[in-house]
């Protein structure tokens, strides 16, 4: 009983630090902001340097959440808390946008991927069309077509070099670009087409040998970004705009390079091809 | 509606279910006994190993499949030896992974039915000279009918709901490796909700009328042995 003044005191004076402690939390809270990224996983390692480098320089915060297109999109669909959206396609955004659930005006073709035909095989290393071509390989790894644009992709290579029937029975199908690179580091397959970004590094390969695919033979590999609607409090709207700004600055987009992407902005592909062609 | 592709998704998710669940019942039956009945040190290894895939995510028992099958792999160098090629990306290669995915779920209801049962009847058979072969298809196996009930339909529902092992192994391939959970999620990826939704009511249906069954059957033979006693 005599204690009870005692624990009053200390009640009183722990909540006076709480409320202090918490008004100075508020306080940080509006200088800098924390702000989500939905991200496609092909474009995981460029983002991650892009969110460092970001942060070295602002005083914003960046959480990125990767993971398939398709699956980030439903996500969205169903409220998830990200400021923006990195697709791995083009059709994902332009279906936001009719949804009216992104702001069209913020859209930007981030990257355009390339394809390589790569192997872990040393054996076939530098003759890895050749053996594309005379059918020398038991499984040929390919993203699904159906589900990520890589594959689509490869699909169109392959229909250009007319090998679409002849690969028919030897194609193993991975649900995105992640698995199918895993199918052929693993050496069940011993050729897939998989994102250049996947294994490349400032001009050279990190693992394996490959065919880097002209991009003549498919149709550009158009990455689209795109700010989502959200009811958002004005220092987070400030920050995600700090970042969109950065992201499009010239030290971004040579990160964005240098993992094998091409950059720039979609008029001038016709340009960039012929270059590659 | 369903489609040809969804049937054709259908029918190998039955074929790949039915023969796993056979093949675990030959296997897991002797295994639930000897380890029901075992005095071994190696009793709580085996048991752990049996029990891993209920624990361990798919993606790490995939991941690790794909790898132990390949070519690089312990299994995938025997295989390749046998002139059998490898196994990922093969009807017989999902068999396999199913085998150990879907193991508790045989072993562990047929072994607790087994131990349920006690010594006593084995061992009043065994003074009539019933020998081991005689006591074990005649008393144990019997007796342990409603745990091999129960193991069978939940190996073969599970296999049925299996998905990111076979997502991992599989390679998608129409009529040898995609399967029922792969198709839906192929089409929730395209955006196609519509035919999501009707294979996903398939499976709904289908995995609540199986375990529907599975209870009432149990209910059944629960008020029976309340009637007769053990």
């Amino acid at each position: 009983m005599a204690s009870r003044p005692i624990q009053y005191r200390m009640i009183s004076r722990a909540s006076v630090a709480l409320v202090a402690l918490s008004a100075l939390l508020r306080c940080s809270a509006t200088l800098a902001e924390e702000i989500t990224l939905a991200v496609a996983s092909n474009f995981s390692a460029p983002m991650t340097e892009i969110v460092t480098a970001f942060e070295s320089t602002s005083e914003h915060r960046v959480r990125v959440a990767f993971g398939s297109s398709g699956k980030l999109l439903a996500q969205i669909q169903h409220g998830a808390p990200f400021e923006a959206f990195f697709s791995a396609d083009q059709d994902k955004v332009s279906y936001l946008i009719s949804a009216g659930s992104a702001d069209p005006a913020s859209r930007i073709t981030y990257a355009r991927g390339r394809l390589i035909l790569w192997t872990a095989n040393s054996t076939l290393a530098g003759g890895e069309r050749q053996a594309l071509e005379s059918g020398a390989f038991r499984h040929l790894a390919i993203a699904n077509p159906r589900l990520a644009p890589y594959g689509a992709a490869a699909m169109e290579v392959l229909h250009a070099l007319k090998l679409e029937d002849e690969t028919r029975a030897k194609r193993v199908v991975g649900e995105n670009i992640a698995q199918t690179y895993q199918y052929v580091a693993s050496g069940n397959a011993q050729l897939g087409f998989i994102a250049l970004s996947q294994v490349f590094l400032n001009g050279n390969l990190t693992a394996g040998s490959g065919w880097i695919v002209p991009d003549t033979l498919h149709q550009p590999i158009r990455q689209d970004a795109v700010i989502l609607q959200r009811d958002r409090e004005q220092g987070r709207r400030t920050a995600t705009d700090a970042f969109w700004a950065f992201f499009q600055g010239q030290q971004a987009q040579r990160i964005i390079e240098r993992y094998g992407y091409r950059v720039g902005t979609p008029t001038q592909t016709p340009v960039e091809k012929v270059d590659a062609g | 509606m369903l489609g040809e592709s969804d049937l054709t998704a259908i029918w190998l998710t039955l074929k790949l279910a039915g023969t796993v669940t056979l093949l675990l019942l030959i296997l897991g039956t002797p295994l639930a006994y000897w380890l029901a009945n075992t005095q071994s040190r190696w009793k709580g290894p085996v048991s752990a190993v049996v029990t891993l895939p209920l624990v361990l995510p798919p993606t790490v028992l995939g991941f690790y499949l794909l790898i132990f099958m390949g070519p690089a792999g312990p299994m995938g160098k025997l295989t390749e030896s046998l002139g059998l090629g490898t196994l990922p990306f093969t009807f017989a290669g999902l068999v396999f992974a199913s085998l150990l995915y879907s193991m508790p779920f045989v072993v562990q209801p047929i072994q607790n039915a087994i131990e349920a049962q006690g010594r006593r009847h084995a061992e009043v058979a065994a003074t009539l000279r019933a020998g081991p072969w005689d006591r074990f298809w005649h008393i144990t196996l019997p007796l342990a009918k409603p745990g091999i009930v129960t193991a069978t339909v939940l190996g073969f529902a599970h296999t049925v709901g299996e998905f990111g092992v076979i997502l991992m192994i599989g390679g998608n391939i129409p009529g040898e490796t995609r399967v029922v959970s792969v198709q839906i999620y192929d089409h929730v990826e395209a955006l196609e909700y519509a035919r999501a939704h009707w294979l996903s009511a398939a499976m709904l249906v289908f995995s609540f009328t199986v375990l529907l069954a599975l209870y009432t059957l149990q209910r059944r033979h629960a008020a029976l042995r309340w009637r007769y006693g053990p």
